[in-house]
Formats: C-alpha cells, sequence, structure tokens
C-alpha cells in the first residue's frame, strides 16, 4: 500500500460531485459514480492512506492474518484509471453552503455541484489524567492499528478501556499474539449496548478462559506514568493495574462538526431522508456520521459496514437521478477468539429473549423479541440460525420450537392469517 | 496468476487473479458488476454468489457456505461464494458465470 507523503498540488478545484471522507460509504459513492455518471468526481479523505477496509483491523489486521495490501478496498490503478479525482491529506475543515465550497485545514478551497459528506466518526474521548501520553492508543484508522500493532508482543501488559466491539476484538487479538490484557468495563457488562446478557455472559467467559482479566463495574480515574509513557491504570476504588500500552475504546462521535456549523441539522449524527439529503441544498451524507427516520419520528444511527455501503449507493443513485429510497435490515458480525458472533435486527427495546442452544457445540442464538416480534437475533457460531434469522425477523415464532435445536429457526414462525385489514 | 474469465449478461470480461486472492477479492478490484462483497469475505452478506461449473483446483463448500447459500437467489448446483473461491497454483482457466 503507498503511504503518499505529501499530497499532489492540486490542479482541479471544481468538481460536480465532492465526497469527504474515503471509507466504505464514500468509495462506495465514487465506485458507483465512476461506473455510470458522466460528471467529475472527486473524493478527499484526511488520511494518507488509499482507501482501506476498516472491519478487518481489529480483527484479522491486527492479530497478522491480513496484510495491508490485502485490505485496499480498490486497487491503485482504480484511482487513476476510473476518472474518480482521489484527493489525500485533506481535512474539509470549513463549508459554505451557499457558495457550494469547502476549505480544508491544509489551506485548500475545493468548489462542488453536489457534496457528499461521508466523513464517519471519530473515537470518544475520555477527560483523564495522563490521557495523552505516549502509549495510550485508540483504534479508528489504519494509522491508528499500525501504531498499536508495533507496541504489542508477547508478554506486553495491555489494558483495554472499554469493553465494546472494538474493545474486545481488539483484547483477542492481543491474547491472540500473547500479550496479557485486561478489559475495563464501566458497566456490569460487555457489549451492554449491542447485545442482551445472554451474548454478554457467554463472551466474559471465553474472554476469561482466553486469559483476558476483565473488571466489570470499574472506571478508570487515571493514567499513570512511567519513564515518560503511560505505565498503570487506576481504577476508581484505588487499585492500580500495570500497563505497557492502554487502548481507549469506548464509543465514537460522528464526525459531523463542520456540517453543524454550516447550518445542517444535526442530533445524533446529520439528519438526512431517505435519498440520503441533508436539510443543507446539494449537500447529501451516508454512513455513521449519519441518522435516517426509521418512523415515528424516530431517528436511527447505524454503525456498520453495511449501512455505509447501502447509503452510499443510494445517495449515488439519488445524485443520478434515481429513485432510490433507503431501506435497512441492519447486519453486524465480530470474531473473538473462536467466536463468531452474526447479528441480524436491532435488539434496542426488547421486551423479551428466548436463547435457543445450539446442537453443536459452543453454538447458541438468542431470539429478541419486541410486542410479541422477532426484532433481531444474535447468532453465536451457528451459520444456520443466522440465515434463518433473516426469515423470522418481523414474525411472532413459537417460543417451544426456537428453543427446540432438532428443528430449524425457520420453522418457528407462526403464520398469521391475515384478518381484516381495514381496522 | 489465474486466467479468469467473467460472464457477465451480453459481456465478458477476462482478468488475470493473483494466487491467494479470492474470485470476490479479483471481481471487486476489477470492478465486476454484480459481485459487491459487501462483508469483505467473512461470510456475512452472501453478495458474491457466483456459478462455477469446472470448480478443479478450488475447495469445496463448507457446511458455512451451503447454508449461505441459501439466501441467494436463483440457486444452482454450481452456485458458490466468490469469497470462498480462492485461487491457488492448480486453478487454471477458471469460467465465472455472474448471475
Amino acid at each position: 500500500m503507498s503511504l503518499h507523503g505529501q499530497p499532489p498540488v492540486q490542479d482541479q478545484t471544481a468538481f460536480d460531485v465532492l465526497i469527504v471522507g474515503a471509507g466504505h460509504a464514500g468509495v462506495q459513492i465514487a465506485a458507483t459514480l465512476a461506473t455510470n455518471y458522466e460528471g467529475t468526481v472527486g473524493l478527499v479523505s484526511a488520511e494518507l492512506y488509499e482507501p482501506y477496509e476498516k472491519p478487518p483491523l481489529t480483527k484479522g489486521f491486527l492479530n497478522g492474518e491480513v496484510s495491508e495490501s490485502e485490505l485496499l478496498l480498490r486497487p491503485s490503478t482504480f484511482w487513476r484509471e476510473s476518472g474518480v479525482r482521489l484527493i489525500l491529506g485533506q481535512q474539509v475543515s470549513e463549508l459554505d453552503p451557499e457558495a457550494h465550497v469547502v476549505a480544508t485545514a491544509q489551506g485548500h478551497r475545493i468548489s462542488y455541484g453536489r457534496l457528499v459528506w461521508a466523513a464517519g466518526a471519530n473515537p470518544l474521548q475520555i477527560d483523564l489524567p495522563g490521557i495523552n501520553l505516549p502509549g495510550v492508543h485508540e483504534l479508528r484508522t489504519l494509522e491508528d492499528t499500525v501504531q498499536f500493532r508495533e507496541e504489542v508482543t508477547f508478554r506486553t501488559k495491555v489494558v483495554v478501556i472499554g469493553g465494546g466491539y472494538v474493545g474486545l476484538e481488539a483484547a483477542s487479538a492481543c491474547v491472540k499474539i500473547g500479550a496479557e490484557v485486561t478489559i475495563v468495563e464501566a458497566r456490569s457488562r460487555l457489549l451492554s449496548r449491542v447485545t442482551g446478557p445472554d451474548v454478554s455472559g457467554h463472551l466474559l467467559q471465553r474472554h476469561l478462559e482466553g486469559g483476558a482479566a476483565v473488571e466489570l463495574d470499574a472506571s478508570v480515574s487515571e493514567i499513570g506514568e512511567v519513564d515518560g509513557r503511560a505505565g498503570s491504570v487506576l481504577l476508581n476504588d484505588g487499585r492500580v493495574l500495570d500497563a505497557d500500552v492502554v487502548l481507549v475504546s469506548v464509543g465514537i462521535r460522528p464526525n459531523v462538526e463542520v456540517l453543524a456549523a454550516a447550518g445542517a441539522r444535526c442530533s445524533n449524527g446529520v439528519e438526512i431522508d431517505l435519498q440520503g439529503r441533508t436539510s443543507l441544498p446539494d449537500v447529501y451524507a451516508a454512513g455513521d456520521c449519519t441518522c435516517f427516520p426509521i418512523g415515528d419520528g424516530e431517528l436511527l444511527r447505524l454503525e456498520s459496514l453495511q449501512n455505509a455501503v447501502e447509503q452510499g449507493e443510494i445517495v449515488a443513485r439519488s445524485i443520478m437521478g434515481e429513485t432510490a429510497t433507503y431501506s435497512v435490515v441492519p447486519y453486524f458480525w465480530s470474531n473473538q477468539y473462536d467466536v463468531k458472533i452474526k447479528t441480524i435486527g436491532l435488539f434496542n427495546g426488547y421486551d423479551d429473549a428466548i436463547v435457543r442452544i445450539g446442537g453443536e457445540a459452543d453454538a447458541f442464538s438468542v431470539v429478541y423479541l419486541r410486542n410479541g416480534r422477532v426484532c433481531a437475533v444474535d447468532s453465536i457460531n451457528s451459520m444456520r440460525d443466522y440465515v434463518d434469522a433473516r426469515k423470522v425477523l418481523g414474525s411472532r415464532v413459537s417460543a417451544d420450537v426456537v428453543r427446540d435445536p432438532a428443528v430449524r429457526l425457520r420453522d418457528a414462525i407462526i403464520v398469521e392469517h391475515v384478518s381484516d385489514t381495514s381496522a | 496468476m489465474t486466467k479468469i474469465t467473467f460472464r457477465l449478461p451480453g459481456e465478458e470480461r477476462v482478468v488475470a487473479g493473483d494466487i491467494g486472492k479470492s474470485i470476490m477479492q479479483v471481481a471487486v478490484q476489477a470492478g465486476i458488476a454484480g459481485i459487491i462483497g459487501e462483508c469483505g469475505g467473512d461470510m456475512s452478506c452472501a453478495t458474491c454468489h457466483v456459478y462455477c461449473a469446472d470448480q478443479a483446483g478450488f475447495k469445496y463448500a463448507t457446511v458455512d457456505e451451503e447454508d449461505l447459500l441459501e439466501l441467494v437467489n436463483d440457486l444452482r448446483d454450481t452456485s458458490r461464494l466468490g469469497c470462498q473461491l480462492k485461487l491457488t497454483e492448480t486453478t487454471d482457466d477458471v469460467v465465472i458465470e455472474v448471475p
């Protein structure tokens, strides 16, 4: 992968479509426009790397199974031959929606016909003494991950602050490398934001078996300094954990300050409609930085690759004049040790859960219900349940069938007769 | 290097693929329409469905792959997930039909 030391001097400062952010959403938009769109397209990235895949960073890339070149979303030739102009190392810091111009922190001005904001999200910062010491890391970009990986070897003492997906995947990769890992989670269980207690408990067990230490209901008061770098982590109860490396993985916040300052309606991210339009004229958005309507005045923000890719596709088609409407059945996946978690739907607001112990060892699924209907399914090491989960989503199911591993999950659906629809 | 012929509706594209890469990776990098590879090869999405009649040199489908293939439209005996078709020294002159 090429790391460009200096971005080339820009000879083109106006594009019909300018995309800000070269993650999965931005690249999807660029790739779709490259095949079917006549106008000029620019893709601006604050990073110096050519666009790369994000999910493997905390999975295969961190534990060495995936190389840098395998992460490339498109070959370098694509950026030379597709007609899409890739502009690296430029961070958009200002937007003038009236004049249709953005300015970058590096001093360039680029004008656009239509703008797509696909700037993703940044790691949440926590305000702690010692947070800026060398040895304290976050994991969002390839550069972050390369730096973190360089410092973690056999017997390195790693303290992971935050037991969400990023922290847990990183922890399992560090354990695999032979590091001594402690996970510190402020809440009473792991992954509390995205899954129920059954999956949390299973993962806790797996991390403990793998050799990691896990501190629940524990918060950090300070990162201690030893020889000019992070050397310990102080917990609120007064205990001190030795640390060579500290990973802060407490969530992300959507990168929308520039849009908000320009007057775009923002709440939990920039608000878009189902065609990907923001409240500013000719400004679209896609990916982790957006929230979109899901009915009843509710807005949803997703942190997922699928959402980035599929919203990106919708925005590209909107720009090309098609009337595409966004609708998504969210899925997520995570790999930790030998545990493969696959999720369909959103468990938020569930009022009942049925656990299905799988026929195979280490396999189980949890079916989450809201108002009697399946709203999400977590499948652990069970591809068949994951496949069937797509079919049962939104349906009423027989709890007895769900619990019976000898019967396929899809057969748990209770077929409802369509009654009076005028009610 | 393996020579791969992608048969698309009304079109054929011949692409060279490096050993170790999957058919999905080669197709995405070459911009073959219809092969999306959304999840990057983690067997979470089934958006890299292809037909491959002569699978000499490729590994057989695992039970997980067979299960995930249930999600695709127009399943045939020759259906595979492109992400699971890894090019090897013995894959040669591969023909892939894109649904």
